[in-house]
């Protein structure tokens, strides 16, 4: 039935196509669906596009609203020039560029880490709670998946003084280690949402297979799921990866110098008065880049990771 | 599901094995009692050890934890080995959230000020009604319900981009990952692209649109009503593609007979989606709703950013206000006051809207 009804469904469009004229109401969808798809595009691409421009921008281009590069203004390299990160100055000591470069490794080492450590964690009690019944005490697996679950709800500000006091006590204030951890525990939620969809969708038939020819629960798992499970873990990685680079609330609060991240320094310099527009803009520039690329190059797994389990 | 469980064989433990995994655990207990108990005399003065801090305790921890997944395999065997896939995950979490909990819960009823000389003392309920008291608390509440009533809106929106993705369009792509990036930036680095720079008042292109439409002096950030839609419209901005994202799957994953069904009875495209589209959407709308308001109630960063709670608090989230009494103020024991009262009240919020959804779910569909 729904199979004719399909068939009949095409039949009927291409008879359409073929036999009526294009009507006008039909055109104009197409016209208004498009003019919408534009300007939305128009307003999710400005912004970035603004801050880009900007970047290689002098003040008075700025001040004038010059917006097109070549026509409007001509491109200089002087907020580069500030950052250190210009041809002409990239090979040339710079201050300004080694405090940048120290950052940016900050939030590399800091994003990168805690999504690597949950991902580690986080895809082995995700597999446990898609695959074995467990008991502690009261506790099943529906109240095990809800306590990691449930910690998506809780605000930042819940846990920030606290660990204030906690890492003050342990030595891990201003650490990289400390920033690691904490953002563990932020994005483990999600990766392990992500990774039991994924483990879920896994047929458990290759894995009692491989038990019955003796291997151990661990060997299936290493040798036999995990290698299936690889697109959901960098779905995971990569969601993890876009949350710790932009988190700003922890990173103003729990680090001072040696382990200050990204957004902290944009922060710090968006928030002082004597703005450098063409600075703050190569700054900004600078930081948003890696997840841009991301963005446009690894849209599939970053889809992937959000609709994970959102279906259900 | 849970019919489909990986049964492993039980496997008998020699006794011998067994009393050695228990006497595993009991040693790491110990240790790590011992060595907290040391360390709890030497910073109550009592003994004078020599720690700097509490890092040993840390280990000892880790150490315990080791010999936990260590003594279950011993002492289980086969089962053992399968609680060790939750074990570090349940650990890690489980250490994360119960120290900071305590700690918040003993610092919420002092009032310690790292300004003041005397230390921190337990003042009973004061927090609470000095809270009880504060306009700012108040105010930044009020404003919360208004940024999550918003969520409404930006659903709206988030539902009409993701019909028009799944429209037959031609460079599908590129506009999926064109509504995609604003995702990607950073709250911080869109306070100073979009809060600070499109929105300067006296040469940003957003406000001289703005005055090309006829608002003579485009301020963004002064009148609180203004400020506030400001504010959320960043937020939306960031956003937006977020919903889009888990509706476009929605959209993509229903069933294509029934759409083309409706088409041949004659439904218009209004009829159609009335009818059918949303309905059948329902549950997936009502996931993003709700995970979108639990990311709202997060809302800081860009406050604190581009107008750090102004003008005169009417931009505040509760996180921007916990922000600013500790930075400001110095004012620890309210503020952590403030952040466990406003956890207490999110837990309520969100289970009342999970049990309402629930229900609405079920009863349409």
């Amino acid at each position: 039935m729904t199979v004719d009804a399909a068939a009949d469904a095409n039949a009927l469009a291409e008879r359409d196509d073929a036999v009526a004229p294009r009507s006008f109401a039909r055109i104009a969808g197409r016209v208004a669906i498009y003019a919408l798809l534009i300007i939305w595009t128009f307003i999710a691409l400005f912004p970035i596009y603004w801050t880009l421009s900007t970047s290689v921008k002098l003040g008075r281009d700025v001040t004038q609203g010059h917006l097109i590069p070549w026509v409007d203004f001509m491109p200089s390299w002087r907020g580069w020039q500030s950052l250190g990160l210009s041809p002409d100055t990239i090979f040339n000591t710079s201050n300004v560029r080694e405090e940048f470069l120290r950052k940016f490794i900050n939030s590399v080492i800091c994003s990168v880490g805690a999504s690597a450590f949950a991902i580690v964690i986080g895809s082995l009690a995700a597999y446990g709670l898609s695959r074995f019944d467990y008991k502690f005490g009261p506790w099943r697996n529906k109240d095990i998946s809800f306590f990691f679950v449930s910690q998506l709800i809780l605000p930042p500000v819940v846990l920030a003084l606290p660990f204030l006091v906690l890492y003050k006590g342990l030595a891990l204030l201003d650490t990289r280690i400390g920033l690691i951890l904490i953002y563990t525990l932020m994005v483990l939620p999600i990766v392990i949402w992500v990774m039991r969809d994924q483990f879920d969708t896994i047929p458990m038939e290759m894995e009692q297979a491989a038990l019955v020819d003796g291997c151990t629960i661990w060997g299936a798992f290493l040798r036999i799921v995990l290698p299936i499970a690889v697109p959901g873990m960098v779905a995971a990685f990569i969601l993890s990866l876009v949350l710790c680079w932009n988190e700003y609330f922890f990173a103003s609060l729990l680090t001072g110098f040696d382990a200050q991240t990204l957004p902290v320094m944009v922060a710090s310099q968006t928030g002082s008065s004597g703005i450098n527009w063409w600075t703050i803009a190569a700054l900004a520039t600078a930081a948003i880049t890696p997840l841009l690329l991301i963005g446009i190059f690894l849209e599939r797994y970053i889809v992937m990771g959000l609709t994970a389990g959102a279906g259900k | 599901m849970s019919s489909g469980r990986l049964e492993a064989a039980r496997e008998d433990v020699a006794p011998g094995r067994l009393s050695l995994g228990r006497w595993v655990f009991r040693l790491a207990s110990a240790l790590l009692l011992v060595v907290a108990a040391l360390e709890l005399a030497n910073a109550a003065g009592l003994l004078s050890l020599g720690f700097v801090d509490w890092r040993p305790t840390l280990y000892a921890f880790l150490v315990w934890g080791v010999a936990l997944g260590i003594a279950q395999i011993l002492e289980y065997g086969e089962l053992g080995r399968q609680r060790l896939f939750v074990l570090p995950a349940l650990l890690f979490t489980g250490a994360m959230v119960i120290f900071p909990t305590l700690f918040g819960l003993s610092i919420a009823f002092t009032d310690w000020n790292l300004n003041a000389q005397g230390g921190h003392h337990f003042n009973g309920l004061d927090n609470l009604r000095t809270l009880w008291s504060d306009s700012y608390f108040w105010n930044a509440l009020a404003n919360m319900v208004f940024y999550v009533a918003t969520v409404i809106v930006q659903y709206a929106i988030a539902f009409g981009l993701a019909l028009l993705l799944n429209a037959d369009i031609r460079g599908r792509k590129f506009f999926r990952i064109a509504f995609l990036l604003p995702f990607m930036l950073s709250p911080v680095a869109i306070g100073w692209m979009i809060g600070k720079s499109l929105m300067e008042n006296r040469f940003g292109p957003l406000a001289n649109f703005a005055r090309w439409l006829g608002w003579s002096n485009p301020a963004f950030f002064s009148d609180p009503w203004i400020a506030r839609t400001t504010i959320i419209a960043m937020d939306a901005w960031v956003w937006i593609p977020f919903m889009v994202i888990l509706l476009l799957a929605g959209l993509q994953a229903l069933p294509h007979e029934v759409k083309e069904a409706a088409k041949v009875d004659g439904a218009t495209g209004w009829q159609s989606f009335r009818e059918i589209t949303f309905p059948l959407m329902l549950p997936v709308s009502v996931t993003a709703i709700v995970l979108r308001i639990i990311f709202e109630l997060k809302l800081a960063d860009i406050v604190i950013n581009v107008t750090s709670g102004g003008p005169g608090g009417a931009t505040d989230t509760i996180s921007s206000f916990v922000f600013r009494e500790y930075r400001d103020r110095s004012n620890v024991g309210y503020a952590t006051m403030v952040a466990e009262v406003y956890l207490i009240i999110i837990i309520i919020f969100i289970t009342l809207i999970l049990n309402v959804a629930n229900r609405y779910v079920r009863k349409v569909t």
